[in-house]
């Protein structure tokens, strides 16, 4: 097994292949994506970034404050790592769109996390929004990652209009509460052509490992880091287990057996009477 | 109240929603030996849903001119003062000044006297403001909707409207003339700015004109129907108390800084994603006290005189501060406690 953050690939059944997680024209080798917005302090980062082998973060573009370098988030994300800028604050698919583009002349790529929220005591992403922003960026060449509810239908639509990959909730954001809607994002990851990257809701390493068992293509965790009493140590515990679920999805267990097997076959007849 | 009162408080304390009338329970005094667990769980809240972060914000008065007579109010209109109105030259000067402290979120003031600051004059301040700062919030008499559209448009991203009591009777005897006599008009005008696309309404009672706990009962509602009726619009509290030093405040109308916390916790475990604002009328050592317990925003380095920013004259202020300190001194106070002051949270688009 490679270590986290190498270029990823895994020996499966004896031959080796490739496992990066692809994202708009970038590979990455670790399902990690991780947050900024709720650390005490941006020197966090590095430290955070170091422990959980992350290769990309998201930057809510309404905070980057460039009159505060030494305050600033995307001061503290290394070379390498890649932004992922979100338009966090966005009411209307409009709205995105101008946060998308400033980030864009800020110098932060062209990645997009699509967040429009239009119910503050949930913070509910509004698909409608969602969908018309997504359609827009990708026409201009955004590489479009849309956070939206665990909506099958909403995903194929966000998927034909140009969507790098879909970003359904598993748990209202910050509840912790893990895999809530586990038989929608399992529609979602059965049917989705582009990857999907669960976000919102993971509390626990259990529930990411979870999540990448189940076929995810990947995490996105903050809350469930930064709250944390060791941060640090939580990042890791992530990693862990995010790649803990990747093998275990790779490898596929075996079934689990919802009814016992009988040991006398309960259609055994039909064998004997063709034998006979 | 007789139902509240039998409401077992540990055991409301371990639900994720709470109703108003279990809301009631934890701003009753039959919660105040629960207040540790309840500084507890809101603390985890506050951490879970905005972060180990506070928002900076600085006031700027524009006018002391006011045509109300508000009994407990250093700008009503029977207070032989100075009045002053800032020039655009002033407003420019003293944004840049405060813009030069590192604030970037700002909320300007006046009192009720349209025709010494009509919608024109705020909306020429407000064009100088936005240039300096990323948001742009006021704290004025209130307006129309089509006022607030035209402000929004301007530059303004968020209003703040006291009800100062929510007591009708009380209401009547402490606003004796102005505009501000309507406490209809009054209690709507969040509900207008909201409509008019504010992107955040701060709201609240002024403790110690009433009884506070039916101030807070109330103020707590009404944000929850606000929330419920604007679910798009960022709803937050404020706490202002009378200082019993400046204004007489009747003893049973005192609110105890145990009881004030009390408030503060039982806010936010009601209303999880509410915006808590801390002014600068609280001291230096119960602000800092009060970081970790739910407060999303504060001020910091704030005047209440008119302008004040630029280092020139200016004409005396509504209230007095009780927390001087300046803004890098907020700034240094916040990350003693392990928080990350935020100077920017929205980027003007």
């Amino acid at each position: 097994m490679k270590a986290i953050g190498s270029k990823s690939s895994v020996l499966l059944v004896g031959v080796e292949v490739q496992d990066d997680l692809i994202l708009g024209s970038k590979a990455f080798s670790s399902r990690l994506l991780t947050g900024t917005g709720k650390f005490s302090s941006p020197r966090f980062i590095p430290q955070i970034l170091e422990a959980s082998g992350s290769q990309m973060m998201t930057v809510a573009v309404r905070r980057v404050n460039p009159d505060k370098p030494e305050e600033d988030m995307l001061t503290h994300i290394p070379a390498g790592v890649t932004i992922l800028p979100n338009t966090s604050g966005a009411r209307t698919a409009q709205e995105a769109v101008r946060i998308a583009r400033i980030a864009r002349e800020m110098g932060c790529g062209d990645f997009i996390k699509i967040e429009v929220i239009t119910d503050m005591k949930y913070l509910l992403p509004d698909g409608e929004e969602t969908l018309a922003a997504t359609a827009i960026l990708a026409k201009e060449g955004f590489a479009v990652l849309p956070y939206i509810q665990p909506d099958p239908v909403l995903c194929r639509k966000l998927e034909e209009a140009g969507a790098a990959a879909v970003m359904p909730l598993a748990a209202p954001i910050g509840s912790l509460r893990g895999l809530r809607c586990r038989d929608m994002l399992e529609m979602i990851i059965e049917a989705s052509r582009v990857p999907v990257i669960v976000d919102a809701g993971i509390g626990k390493s259990s529930h990411a490992a979870e999540a990448m068992e189940m076929g995810a293509d990947a995490v996105l965790v903050n809350t469930a880091i930064s709250a944390a009493q060791d941060p640090v140590l939580m990042s890791r515990a992530f990693a862990l287990a995010v790649q803990a679920g990747r093998f275990g999805y790779l490898a596929k267990a075996g079934a689990e057996r919802p009814v016992a097997v009988a040991s006398s076959p309960l259609t055994g007849f039909l064998g004997a009477t063709r034998a006979a | 109240m007789a139902r509240a009162a039998e409401l077992d408080i540990a055991a409301l304390l371990q639900k994720e929603r709470l109703w108003p009338d279990e809301f009631l329970a934890l701003l009753s005094p039959a919660a105040l030996p629960h207040l540790e667990a309840m500084a507890t769980k809101a603390h985890a809240l506050t951490v879970r849903n905005f972060g180990k972060t506070l928002q900076l914000y600085s006031p700027l008065y524009l006018s002391s001119f006011c045509s109300n007579e508000c009994v407990y109010c250093g700008f009503r209109a029977s207070h032989k003062e100075r009045r002053k109105t800032l020039s655009l030259a002033e407003v420019e000067s003293n944004a840049q000044a405060l813009a030069a402290t590192g604030i970037r979120h700002i909320l300007l003031l006046t009192g009720e006297a349209p025709k010494r600051t009509p919608l024109s004059y705020l909306i020429d301040c407000v064009r100088i403001i936005r240039r300096h700062f990323s948001s742009v919030g006021i704290e004025i008499h209130p307006l129309q909707e089509a006022e607030y559209v035209a402000l929004k448009k301007a530059g303004v991203d968020s209003l703040t409207i006291y009800q100062e009591t929510y007591n009708r009777e009380v209401y009547r005897q402490v606003h004796l003339k102005g505009p501000k006599t309507d406490y209809d008009y009054r209690l709507n005008t969040p509900a207008r700015a909201a409509r008019a696309g504010f992107r955040s309404v701060n709201i609240g009672a002024l403790y110690g004109l009433a009884d506070p706990l039916f101030d807070a009962y109330c103020a707590g509602v009404h944000a929850m129907a606000l929330q419920d009726e604007f679910p798009a619009t960022e709803i937050s509290l404020s706490l202002p108390r009378l200082n019993p030093a400046q204004v007489s405040v009747p003893p049973e109308n005192r609110l105890s800084d145990a009881r004030f916390v009390q408030f503060m916790l039982a806010y936010r475990l009601f209303l999880p994603r509410l915006g808590l604002t801390l002014s600068t009328r609280e001291s230096a050592a119960l602000r800092d006290n009060l970081m970790p317990l739910g407060i999303t925003r504060i001020s910091a380095g704030s005047i209440t005189r008119i302008g004040g920013y630029d280092g020139r004259e200016s004409a005396s202020g509504q209230f007095e501060i009780s927390d001087e300190r300046s803004v890098a001194q907020m700034d240094a106070a916040i990350r003693a406690r392990g928080y990350e002051p935020v100077y920017k949270d929205w980027q003007p688009l």
